[in-house]
């Protein structure tokens, strides 16, 4: 592990600014998502870079949960693997959350009943704040009580750590704005932590200080960005079933529809979402909004790919185009459902019986929801074939600093190859899968436009002209063509994320998704051990040819993923030129975002064994 | 057993509106064995469009898997068509008609693709008031995989090696007026007067149209101790409600007995005439629709347009779907400007 600045509970000298982790441990369904929220936002308007990561539990109210903020000057968005400031208000997991304390760090309790003892933590500052009781005796709704002892802890983490106080007040006006009666009780619990600290409390030795690193960035959830990004793409129809933690996926894009969606002189919606019964129904209207002409898509997490795996071969066979999003969750079966993992990229990059092979996108983080987001609309009509994003829930439902979206007017869609009415007129007969051009890709037209474009659609046998068949020529000829085109798509799809270590090394790294902020910052910091490493992260499936070349280009390249088996291990070796020997997993499939000091510490230790 | 012969169409060739003969909606040669009711369906779609003045490209035939779900490949050749996953069609039928209503939308199932795999998604399309005609070729039995019994099969009925079915059948129809479907017919392959002017209502009524077809499968019950079978079917079944459908131009010109006959205008255009053979049932109520159902259980077989309400909104009409089909709006209409965009980023900072 890297070297961290040792501060000690009593007579610390060094003072971490704007460099290090506040970690709020509670109990769900009591509000504190919103206060923890507004601490976070807080140090991001002071303008130093910042992140939260939701560590929640799969139930309404009762179980654990936390909350990461990391403040970082440099702009690192993964977690560091460290706890500077434990705010520890679920007495269930009191203990554990006292052992995740960092050496050096300090650790706020509600001290209105006693806490056990401290298990021996002599190395951390321990404060104690009368939370419940000073929001008893000054609240008197039971709820309210419970609501303003979240706001108090924003009070005294406030002091404890420098944050604005006047930045919280504003953001409390902002977030209340339509309820006003709201702001007044808010105020006096902020202010309850604030005075208490201020009266029995020194300042711990990590300090925010205002910097001006966020005025060019946004605080969003990649699934937010994601349905910003169906907005702009031009996508009409969205069919889903609710599943964590896809849902607020669904619930911005019709949030921005309703928003700049409806026709301000009609009233009526250009756009038109479905609640399915379930996945498999969801995927069919989106394939039959698709097979339409419409720009379509459908949100879900691995349970319902799995249930849609048989129309994914469908779509895959009769080459209808569709939108995936799978913000994977923790598996196998139900798992668990509200922690992340990246569990699911053999499953799309295969999805359904027989040979089937499809395009795969995979964000970093949510900018990279939002763009490869329109890109996957147009892949999918280039293509016309499914295409997933794949996503995970820490991208998805934790908000990132990531910075201000782009949008360039001139962009147009790629509706790929379509016959249209006028287009049909011109041609003596329309064959559905003649390939006309040698690239593989067939041309499609819209039922209903011309009488010369109906066709046939079928997952039965056909052959080019597509008429049933079941003739191994006229069948191979098909899957054949189907699979040229997939493998054509690879070098027009985006491409990897390269970067070149500053001395020259044979040791790579190659990581995909949400694990981009820890590898890139775990190469920074063994970089200053000495330990170079060139980067490379997959942008999409099937693989770039610069992928094969980068792995070719080094001795051992490490392959950082968060699943068991090393998925993506396995499928270079499947598609790639890449030896076996040659790729050395890192894993973790903890449910937890990707962890900095976790990677290092891996990566090292094998460097140091291996020689 | 194959038959090599196109589906038995009305020979004289008209000409309707559009100067197409019944031939012009006509598909590929059949594949199903000789004498199967769903060829003689397939014949009725034929004509019911023809009649009608449809365009055959205005038509979209969708269908799952299983005998019944071949025939779409068999009627409107000129239209697009999608074959689609057992059980499923009802999901891609939605998808279609949300982005472009102006289509006719015919579903052909059968009992195993509506009543088994399908059960589901039969009954979420009725929940929708999905606006389309959703018709199910019920023979009982499993053909395609040769002769298990289908979840419509009646209790008592005889497979054909001699298996007695004693599970409780579904019903269609029951099933539909239950679940909320808002035009409820019932026919037979073997009597097409009947059935094409309940296709051609069907096609017209505004919202989820199921017609329980019953089409005997000649190959795997026909036979003796079957309730599918066309002896069978001749002998109990039981027509209660003959409905006409009488386009907007046409004037009603048949004369009936008062009392007899109920006109109904479609939301879609032109109107039903609906004509009582059974004089005591009203096919707008619904109490009574569950109350023939029941007084004829075990007898007969009830035929003709059980329930109709035409009042319900369908399926885009709840969502607030724009005159222009969603498939046909203009992108710039859909993808906000730059400025949009760098006023919403404001809201995340």
């Amino acid at each position: 592990m890297n070297v961290q600045t040792q501060t000690h509970a009593a007579g610390s000298t060094s003072v971490k600014v704007n460099d290090f982790v506040i970690k709020i441990g509670n109990v769900n369904g009591t509000g504190s998502a919103s206060a923890n929220g507004l601490l976070m936002k807080a140090i991001f308007r002071m303008g130093v870079p910042v992140v939260g990561k939701n560590l929640f539990p799969s139930n309404i109210q009762g179980l654990p949960t936390w909350y990461e903020i990391r403040v970082s000057k440099d702009g690192w968005t993964a977690r560091s693997g460290d706890v500077d400031l434990m705010v520890a208000m679920n007495l269930e997991s009191y203990e554990q959350d006292l052992k995740a304390v960092s050496p050096g760090g300090a650790l706020l309790y509600d001290s209105t009943w006693p806490r056990p003892k401290l298990h021996g933590r002599e190395d951390i500052t321990v404060i104690g704040v009368p939370l419940a009781k000073m929001t008893n005796d000054g609240f008197a709704n039971a709820r309210t009580r419970v609501l303003m002892k979240n706001m108090a802890y924003v009070g005294a983490v406030a002091v404890l750590t420098g944050i604005d106080m006047a930045v919280i007040q504003t953001l409390v006006e902002d977030t209340f704005k339509a309820k006003p009666k709201l702001i007044e009780p808010n105020m006096k619990a902020l202010m309850l932590g604030h005075d208490y600290i201020t009266q029995n409390y020194d300042a711990l030795p990590l300090r925010v200080e205002p910097m001006d690193e966020t005025r060019d960035c946004i605080l969003i959830e990649g699934n937010d960005a994601a349905a910003l990004g169906c907005v702009y793409a031009g996508a009409t129809f969205g069919a889903w079933y609710p599943i964590t933690p896809s849902t607020s996926l669904m619930d911005g894009f019709k949030n921005h529809c309703r928003k700049l969606r409806v026709d301000p002189e009609t009233g009526k919606n250009n756009y038109c979402i479905i609640q399915a019964e379930d996945e498999l129904s969801a995927i069919g209207m989106v394939i039959g909004a698709n097979w339409n002409g419409a720009r379509s898509f459908t949100p879900t997490s691995g349970p319902g790919i799995s249930l849609m795996s048989e129309f994914i071969g469908f779509a895959y066979y009769a080459e209808v185009p569709a939108v995936l999003f799978d913000i994977q969750r923790v598996g196998p079966s139900t798992g668990m459902p509200t922690r992340t993992q990246q569990g699911d990229i053999l499953l799309a990059a295969y999805a359904s019986h027989g040979d089937t092979k499809h395009i795969v996108l995979f964000p970093a983080n949510p900018k990279e929801c939002f763009e490869l987001s329109v890109d996957a609309f147009d892949a999918a009509e280039r293509y016309q074939t499914p295409v997933f994003v794949l996503s995970d829930l820490d991208i998805g439902m934790n908000e990132w600093m990531v910075p201000r979206f782009e949008w360039d007017d001139s962009r147009q869609p790629d509706r790929g190859k379509v016959l249209h009415a006028e287009d049909l007129e011109k041609v003596e007969k329309f064959y559905r899968y003649f390939d006309h051009d040698g690239d593989g890709i067939p041309y499609r037209t819209i039922p209903g436009e011309h009488p010369k474009g109906a066709y046939f659609t079928r997952g039965s046998g056909h052959n080019k002209f597509g008429g049933y068949t079941e003739d191994s020529e006229a069948y191979q000829e098909v899957l054949d063509r189907i699979l040229q085109k997939w493998e054509k798509a690879a070098d027009h799809l985006p491409g990897p994320v390269m970067q070149i270590a500053e001395e020259p090394t044979r040791r790579a790294i190659l990581t995909v998704g949400g694990c981009d902020a820890a590898v890139r910052e775990a190469i920074d910091r063994m970089a200053k051990d000495g330990l170079h490493f060139d980067y490379l992260r997959v942008k999409a499936f099937p693989f770039h040819s610069d992928i094969e070349a980068f792995i070719s280009e080094h001795d051992i390249v490490f392959v950082v993923e968060q699943n068991r088996d090393g998925q993506l291990r396995q499928l270079l070796i499947n598609e790639t030129s890449a030896e076996k020997n040659q790729l050395v997993s890192i894993l973790d499939y903890s449910g937890m975002p990707a962890d900095t000091g976790l990677i290092a510490r891996r990566i090292t230790t094998h460097c140091q064994t291996e020689g | 057993m194959t038959s090599i012969k196109k589906p038995l169409v009305d020979k004289h060739l008209r000409k309707n509106r559009h100067g197409l003969t019944q031939r012009d909606y006509e598909g590929v040669a059949s594949t199903l064995c000789a004498g199967c009711g769903h060829d003689s369906i397939t014949a009725a779609f034929v004509r019911a469009f023809h009649e009608l003045d449809l365009e055959p490209h205005r038509a979209a035939k969708i269908s799952g898997i299983g005998c019944s779900s071949k025939t779409t490949a068999y009627f409107l050749g000129q239209s697009s068509g999608i074959n689609t996953v057992h059980g499923r069609m009802p999901s891609v039928a939605t998808g279609a008609a949300a982005v472009n209503p102006d289509l006719h939308y015919i579903g052909v199932s059968g009992d195993g693709d509506s009543l088994s795999i399908g059960l589901g998604q039969f009954a979420h399309a009725i929940r929708r008031n999905l606006n389309m005609l959703y018709v199910i070729e019920n023979n009982g039995v499993y053909g395609l995989t040769k002769g298990q019994f289908s979840a419509s099969a009646d209790i008592g009925s005889r497979a054909k090696y001699g298996e007695i079915n004693e599970q409780t059948p579904i019903d269609p129809v029951r099933l539909a007026l239950t679940l909320g479907a808002t035009f409820v017919a019932r026919g037979f392959s073997g009597d097409k007067e009947q059935l094409v002017p309940l296709i051609k209502a069907g096609l017209m009524h505004r919202g989820f149209a199921v017609i329980d077809v019953i089409s005997p499968c000649v190959t795997f019950n026909d036979h003796v101790g079957s309730t599918k079978s066309y002896a069978h079917t001749y002998k109990y079944y039981h027509p209660v409600i003959h409905a006409d459908f009488v386009p907007e131009e046409n004037e009603i010109t048949a004369d009936y007995a008062e009392g007899e006959a109920i006109t109904l205008p479609m939301h879609n255009g032109g109107e039903v005439v609906l004509r009582k053979t059974d004089t005591s049932h009203d096919p707008r109520d619904r109490d009574a629709a569950f109350d023939l159902l029941k007084n004829l259980e075990g007898s007969e077989i009830p035929t003709g347009l059980i329930y109709i309400d035409e009042s319900r909104p369908e399926m885009g009409e709840m969502n607030h779907l724009p005159d222009t089909p969603l498939n046909a709006i203009n992108h710039s209409k859909l993808c906000p400007r730059s400025a949009t965009l760098k006023q919403l980023m404001d809201g995340y900072a």
